[in-house]
């Protein structure tokens, strides 16, 4: 399996470069997928989003439909893009430590 | 993630031959033409053999030692268990009428995408071990060794075939190509090659009811948001019925709806169309999957997922079950179901409770299909319609490949379509009905690293939904399948951009006006309806 090695620590990731297990998340894991996403500053717009997927994930086992991460945090989807260029899904959901969704989606 | 050349680039397709003979040209694996493989922990989690860590671009694949031999013991197991099997090994006369007509070979121009020579693959290692005289003859009767190249091909191009049925439709000995695949995943799963975007959302099943591993509080959570925005868009609360026992029907559809867009409005479509019929139905939080990728995993997994069907209706002690809008659900209800999970003699025809019909042909099964109940309804005028909220879609309609080539459910749709639609126009008479191209990443292959295969083999598709963009400003592809809802937006962003995908339900349920409804001013999408720009500021 992939690993990640960041400022000390070491990620294991799938092969889109999600983590392998949620536990691993960390501070520095936030840092290195927004250098990977050319994430130019993290702000508290993004924080908000991170914090809820995971909020939403570890009461679930997933993450949230799209329209309920919009409509929780009070962003447009577009301005989801604009926070995380390839989007709630491949952009939040790595950066927050989620695994990718399976099946018809 | 895999990038993909832009569609000026992908359109030149080579479609010469190559030099060499078939069995001495090898294709590499590259980024964008197999998907990822099955992970060691989903693998250990469903009893399935050989669970490692592994990448097709390996030169090792880390195969079991005995590796041949199990191989060619399940071979003989499954010629032995499925008598088709053996005589679609046989009967092939190579007539090459199936050819042309994969939308892979028609998008890609690999001669190993002809469904003949797919199968091809498989038939020279069974003439090598099964037919007395190729044993003898070797290569010259088109036979060859199992060697560890075999399974490297069988891997890339059984996980190649979107399992859509359109080559068989044109075998004059009807050769079911899918059963072909279906059983070259079974021999690979002996030797642990296998694709997780099969196995996991199979594993997910198998523990939560559904492919996307949604628990039983958060589907209701889910279903809740849903009824939210129906609320908020008609004025009206609607409280469906979940896991509630002695209602007289089940309602079962992908889980795919209830989480992505657009099979959401899908689910809303669904959800008013109940509640305007007054309909005694429930829902299922265990029963909360309509696809069944056990289908492409092997008959076992298939199954034991699909058991949960009559299981839940038992339970719940209904009198019939309603399926939704999904594909391959009813490959596995139509061609397998019966004799595989049945009888479900403890359930009955469906009949309409609206209409009265009794519907015969669900006889078998005990379970309808929503395009037929619906059709019936608008048929019968039960349902109080206003067509023109949907003008802002010009529609076609794309037949997802198994509800028409697996029970030929072709001509319901479209009177649903035209009913609640003011604007319809067909696609090209061979790209539609029995003949309709697939998506392009059926059968467990809608995975993000395929992507490039995908859009190849989804040129044929895209081809036909841009000469109606073109002709006549089609702006809405309808389809009635769950992998569709998620395949096809990317598609026609690439092949016909502009055009936009829903389900038929989700334009039902734009069109039904329910009773005290306030006066609507978006569709479910919540976009404004026609004339009402102004009104959603």
């Amino acid at each position: 399996m992939a690993t990640v090695e960041y400022k000390g620590k070491t990620f294991e990731v799938d092969e889109d470069g999600f983590l392998q297990k949620f536990e691993d998340w960390t501070l520095e894991w936030v840092d290195y997928v927004k250098d990977s996403e050319g994430i130019k500053e993290l702000t508290p717009e993004h924080n908000k989003v991170i914090e809820f997927l995971q909020d939403y994930y570890k009461k679930n086992g997933i993450a949230p439909m799209v329209r309920i991460l919009s409509k929780v945090t009070g962003f447009k989807l577009k301005h989801i893009y604009e926070l995380f260029p390839s989007g709630p899904g491949k952009g939040a959901c790595k950066m927050a430590g989620l695994p990718k969704p399976t099946g018809c989606v | 993630m895999a990038k993909y050349p832009p569609p000026e680039e992908l359109i030149k397709i080579n479609y010469s031959t190559p030099v060499k003979s078939w069995m001495d040209t090898k294709t590499p694996f590259k980024p964008g033409n197999f998907s990822y493989p099955g992970k060691p922990d989903i693998l250990k989690y469903l009893g399935m053999p050989n669970p490692r860590v592994w990448s097709p671009t390996d030169d090792d694949w880390q195969l079991p030692p005995d590796w041949q031999r199990l191989v060619m013991e399940k071979f003989r197991s499954l010629l032995k268990k499925y008598r088709s099997f053996k005589v679609f090994m046989d009967i092939c006369v190579r007539c090459g009428a199936c050819a042309d007509k994969c939308h892979f070979f028609i998008g890609g121009g690999d001669p190993k995408n002809m469904p003949v020579l797919r199968a091809e693959l498989l038939r020279s290692i069974y003439r090598g071990e099964f037919s007395a005289a190729a044993k003898v003859l070797g290569k010259l009767a088109g036979a060859r060794k199992l060697e560890e190249d075999v399974i490297k091909e069988w891997f890339l191009y059984f996980y190649q075939c979107t399992e859509c049925r359109r080559c068989s439709l044109f075998c004059p000995y009807g050769i079911d190509t899918a059963e072909i695949t279906m059983m070259a995943r079974e021999l690979l799963h002996e030797v642990g090659c296998n694709i997780n975007w099969i196995l996991e959302p199979a594993a997910n099943c198998n523990r939560t009811g559904n492919h996307l591993g949604i628990q039983p509080h958060a589907y209701k959570d889910m279903m809740d948001f849903l009824c939210d925005d129906i609320e908020d868009i008609t004025g009206k609360r609607i409280r469906p019925n979940v896991n509630k026992k002695g209602c007289e029907i089940l309602f079962i559809t992908p889980s795919g709806d209830i989480f992505a867009d657009p099979g959401i409005y899908t689910y809303m479509g669904y959800l008013i169309l109940f509640e305007h019929l007054g309909l005694d139905v429930t829902w299922s939080t265990y029963a909360s999957e309509g696809g069944n990728f056990g289908l492409f995993t092997s008959d076992k997994m298939m199954k034991k997922i699909n058991g949960k069907m009559y299981n839940e209706a038992k339970r719940l002690g209904v009198k019939w079950i309603l399926g939704g809008e999904c594909g391959h659900m009813w490959r596995v209800i139509n061609q397998y179901m019966s004799t595989m999970n049945g009888p479900a003699d403890f359930l009955e025809t469906p009949v309409s409770p609206i209409t009265g019909t009794k519907f015969d042909a669900a006889s078998g099964t005990k379970m309808l299909h929503i395009a037929e109940f619906t059709a019936d309804l608008i048929k019968n005028k039960k349902l109080n319609l206003d067509p023109s909220r949907n003008d802002n879609f010009i529609s076609t309609f794309h037949d997802s490949c198994n509800p028409a080539r697996g029970m030929g459910l072709l001509e319901e749709p479209r009177y649903i379509m035209k009913n609640v639609c003011r604007q319809f126009y067909e696609m090209p008479e061979n790209t539609i009905r029995e003949q309709t191209f697939c998506c392009g990443g059926g059968a467990g292959l809608n995975n993000e690293e395929f992507t490039e295969t995908r859009l190849r083999g989804g040129l044929p598709r895209g081809n036909a939904v841009k000469y109606v963009r073109d002709r006549h400003g089609v702006n809405n592809l309808a389809c009635i399948c769950a992998i569709d809802r998620a395949t096809l937006p990317p598609l026609c962003d690439y092949w016909a951009p502009g055009v936009g995908v829903s389900g038929v339900h989700e334009l039902v349920g734009n069109a039904i006006i329910l009773d005290g409804e306030k006066k609507r001013t978006t569709d479910l999408r919540q976009n404004p309806l026609p004339g009402m720009e102004d009104e959603e500021e």
